[in-house]
């Protein structure tokens, strides 16, 4: 009986109840945690590292460009993997939370875009260029845009789900092709993965690398950003959760009068 | 499975000339482009194979709302589901109607419209193929977004939205192909990429777009 309500115990947050009496204990530690990841980690990456010997200060901005990057893509894995659980098991609560993160992540994709445009600028010498990995970002976020436009225009919540759950699903696929295919289609100017690889960490890989002078407060970031998103889909979900219990008021009243 | 190929058949060359638009409108946006871009024909040779499937794409794109609209505002989509016809087959059926009424006049005209645009010689064979690959992709990819915005009051600009980015794959692999072709380079790697995107497509696709069939029809 105790090991089986212990293996039940994760799904306990699918009711929204649940959920909503949970997330309002937990997103005030996630809001100050991230606040202060954010802080100590941006004021350290931009006043206490040195300039890069050959980029200057621009190099600063990968504070901001190579965090959201990494939510924009975790953003999206995070809907897929709340869609298939929706589609599994129709946890309200998981389709509400796929849909909460759907502009977090767009939003993390523009910044994403804009801060590796103003970098591009003095840098590159350009505002935008057709590189597989700018153009792939360009299309996740054509494809955040069909999935929030699919979300608002179907009326039946239920409807709604499955239909963007399976779209979340299709397009996954797509996406990843997407990304491949255009590594095919043009040769890109964006340098390759650099911050997180598993041989520059132990030290066997000695290609080009980002230093740990960056590294720390790079990373102290990205938990930042990460804490962030957490916050924001938590808050957005129960939102969302609580729109929907209006709602039903809403229709019951109308019923009744 | 015939009885409802030859009916979608009928329907699209009788009824209301959606046959005909798709080419017409892909004749006017080949039309439109030296307007744009400027008569030169060396210029115009160059970017023929893109226009060329861009043009084909969008022809494709612009048929799909009449896809699943028309059987769904009738009712017979509803018979349909209940027919003992797998749901899965009928949308494969529906896809393969539209790509012989629209993706396959496409692949006949494209290499006409190519003599407008100063197509190089050796790059028909090429553009016919990849065409002749690509577009059953567009068609079942498309007739996955019409499932899904089947049961919305103005779907066609929403539809526009969600399939565009997914034939991003096809168009860039297609257009490749036929780019190589026209430079008169090996273009089997693109058409082999395109294939194999085009049989996933057609192997997966229905049962996505089944499903969400299933769903708007609940």
């Amino acid at each position: 009986m105790s090991i089986s309500s212990k293996l039940n115990s994760f799904w306990e947050y699918a009711n929204p109840k649940k959920f909503l009496a949970t997330t309002e204990r937990v997103l005030p530690v996630f809001w100050i945690l991230s606040a202060a990841f954010l802080a100590v980690g941006l004021i350290w990456g931009f006043f206490f590292t040195p300039d890069d010997y050959r980029q200057g200060s621009t190099v600063k901005i990968i504070y901001l460009h190579v965090p959201a990057a990494l939510m924009a893509i975790n953003a999206w894995l995070m809907m897929l993997l709340t869609s298939l659980i929706w589609l599994v098991r129709r946890h309200h609560v998981s389709a509400l939370a796929a849909r909460a993160a759907a502009p977090v992540g767009a939003i993390m994709t523009i910044i994403a875009l804009v801060t590796g445009a103003i970098w591009g600028q003095p840098m590159w010498g350009t505002w935008w260029e057709w590189d597989p990995r700018l153009t792939s970002f360009l299309i996740l976020f054509l494809f955040y845009l069909g999935y929030m436009a699919l979300w608002e225009a179907i009326d039946n919540p239920d409807t709604a789900a499955d239909l963007t759950s399976v779209l979340c699903l299709v397009g996954s696929v797509f996406a990843l092709l997407s990304r491949y295919a255009v590594n095919f289609w043009n040769q890109g100017l964006h340098q390759g993965a650099s911050v997180m690889r598993a041989g520059a960490i132990t030290g066997s890989d000695t290609t080009e690398k980002v230093s740990n002078v960056f590294f720390f407060p790079l990373l102290v970031c990205m938990i930042g950003f990460v804490l962030l998103f957490i916050a924001l889909v938590l808050y957005r979900t129960g939102t969302e959760i609580r729109a929907r219990r209006v709602n039903a008021l809403l229709a019951r009243e109308r019923v009744g009068s | 499975m015939i009885a409802l190929l030859l009916r979608d058949l009928k329907l699209a060359l009788r009824a209301g000339g959606g046959f005909g638009l798709g080419l017409a409108f892909f004749l006017i946006v080949t039309v439109m482009v030296p307007f744009s871009v400027g008569p030169e024909s060396t210029l115009l040779s160059t970017i023929a194979p893109g226009v060329l499937w861009l043009g084909a794409l969008l022809a494709c794109l612009l048929s799909l709302d009449r896809l699943l609209a028309l059987d769904w505002e009738d009712g017979s989509l509803d018979l349909l589901a209940t027919a003992p016809l797998p749901l899965e087959a009928v949308v494969t059926i529906k896809a393969l109607a539209h790509w012989i009424t629209t993706g396959l006049p496409l692949v006949l005209a494209a290499p006409i419209l190519g003599v407008l645009l100063n197509l190089s010689p050796s790059g028909y064979a090429a553009l016919v193929t990849s065409l002749l690959l690509g577009t059953p992709a567009l068609s079942v990819i498309g007739t996955f977004g019409a499932a899904l915005t089947v049961g919305l009051k103005r779907g066609g600009l929403l539809l526009s939205l969600l399939v565009l980015p997914l034939y991003v794959p096809t168009l860039i692999f297609g257009s490749e192909a036929a780019r190589r072709g026209a430079l008169g380079m090996d273009i089997s790697t693109p058409l082999l990429m395109l294939a194999g995107i085009t049989a996933a497509c057609v192997a997966l696709l229905p049962f996505a777009s089944a499903a969400v069939l299933r769903v708007n029809l609940r």
